[in-house]
């Protein structure tokens, strides 16, 4: 700890930023290609079929959605936390 | 003219300011998804502003410390309050004219520094809290926001390499509306407590309030409702510099440089720094360009804008600085009500020039063609020929 910068904290802005401001747009990421995974029934078909103008996000895979919802809920529920935070430092 | 008129009068330009730091500052939280099309430039402004209403009672820890931590504050006067704000105010019409997205924040504390020098002499100032609190943060606060923006940028274009690019870019462009949300909301705690701050102070000089009291609630509502307002009139000048002159964006982008800044922004005043989101903001988005392989960062802009980060305290003490003294060597009432006239005039004078090159919602995202402004008449004078 210095006189003129609170290492710290400092520190922790650096770690705990990087965890919920590049981990949970990562973690956004993971779900995005989970969910967009194609279905198990044709999977090479679905994705040609989509050809170049296809923005469907949902590919139809059941894991791939599963696996999706669980970071978006995490994505969310770390939000929800963050938010308590503040208030309850009121 | 009592003391309860000028009170009224600092109060009415505390939330003038407030005002305008809502304006200057609806890009820090909407360009970029208002570049990326995630929202329409309209809904953008209109949900940052109603989610700036609410942040601005979410939290109240920051409220007073922002200038009883700066300046002596038994030296402070109504005269001072309301220099200071006079310099705020300027640097800030001056700076969204420009399309500089320079702090808000700064605008205010150089302006009260500076009209506080000017009435009691540098030994009223906290030199150490000045550093301490505002100097070093603010160099620091772009480095980390940019550094954890670019390293989201890295992974989530990493990650989502297998996701065809249009799914990817509507998957993240539902992303960035909340990503988007949490830095208005952020906005809110921050910005509309530094007013909320600075009319407390004015209420204990006056005596109103006995010094230490917490902000009264016509205070947090006025406060709340000034910069709601403002960041729905939406600074669209400065929008423009941030979501198309810096980096050209793309909603992966957006979305990782939202979060960057709503992680930074909130994890810095948990810990007592009230930083500047507008440092913050433009930090992520350079570091969203820097994180993305082949993104163009201009930064030419960029450097015009650290240029007018470092004007920025110095700059808006000096008008601070200048309002005092005009006031002062007027003297009593009449040196106020110049004073206010002048602010009248130069803010009437920047909005009338400000309309002869409108930014608005509807050419906000024209292509960056190197100035603020979008040449609208230029092409077309030349399809006609």
């Amino acid at each position: 700890m210095n006189d003129w910068i609170n290492l710290s904290a400092l520190w922790q802005i650096v770690v705990v930023g990087l965890l919920a401001g590049a981990g949970l747009p990562a973690l956004f990421a993971v779900g995005l290609r989970a969910l967009s995974l194609p279905g198990a029934g044709g999977a090479a078909g679905t994705t040609r079929a989509g050809a170049d103008d296809d923005d469907r996000v949902v590919g139809g895979s059941p894991l791939g959605l599963a696996v999706a919802v669980l970071c978006f809920a995490v994505v969310l529920a770390a939000v929800g936390w963050g938010i308590y935070l503040i208030v309850a430092a009121t | 003219m009592g003391n309860d008129t000028l009170l009224a009068l600092v109060v009415v330009t505390a939330l003038a300011f407030d005002f305008t730091n809502g304006f200057h500052d609806t890009g820090n939280a909407m360009a970029t998804s208002i570049a990326t099309g995630a929202l329409g430039p309209r809904t953008a402004v209109a949900l940052s502003g109603a989610l700036n209403l609410i942040g601005a009672f979410l939290s109240l820890s920051v409220a007073a410390t922002i200038a009883s931590g700066l300046v002596a504050t038994n030296l402070v006067t109504l005269t001072v309050v309301f220099a200071g704000l006079a310099g705020g105010i300027i640097w800030n019409l001056l700076t969204w004219f420009l399309g500089i997205p320079s702090s808000s924040s700064h605008a205010l504390i150089g302006g009260v520094v500076g009209s506080t020098i000017a009435a009691a002499g540098g030994h009223a100032v906290k030199w150490h809290g000045l550093l301490q609190k505002v100097i070093i943060p603010a160099g620091l606060s772009p480095v980390i926001a940019g550094l954890v923006a670019a390293t989201g940028t890295w992974l989530v274009y990493r990650i989502s390499r297998g996701v065809h690019p249009k799914a990817r870019s509507h998957g993240f462009r539902i992303g960035q509306i909340g990503s988007a949300s949490m830095v208005s909301l952020a906005h809110g705690t921050n910005d509309a407590q530094k007013t909320m701050g600075i009319i407390t102070l004015a209420l204990i000089a006056n005596g109103s309030l006995h010094s230490g009291a917490k902000a009264p609630f016509w205070v947090i509502l006025t406060c709340a409702l000034a910069i709601s307002l403002g960041t729905y009139m939406g600074g669209w000048r400065v929008i423009r510099t941030l979501g198309k002159g810096l980096v050209e964006i793309e909603s992966p982008q957006g979305m990782a440089a939202e979060s960057s800044s709503a992680a930074v922004i909130l994890l810095s005043s948990h810990f007592g720094y009230s930083l500047s989101t507008t440092h913050v903001a433009t930090g992520s988005i350079l570091g969203t360009g820097v994180g993305k392989k082949g993104a163009e960062v201009r930064w030419n802009v960029a450097g015009r804008m650290a240029v007018a980060w470092l004007f920025t305290l110095p700059a808006a003490g000096l008008v601070g600085a200048g309002a005092y003294g005009l006031a002062h060597v007027i003297g009593g009432n009449a040196g106020i009500v110049v004073v206010l006239v002048l602010l009248l005039a130069v803010a009437g004078l920047i909005y009338v020039r400000s309309r002869r090159t409108a930014v608005s919602h509807e050419n906000v995202n024209a292509e960056w063609t190197g100035s603020v402004a979008p040449p609208t008449e230029a092409p077309k004078e030349v399809a006609a020929v």
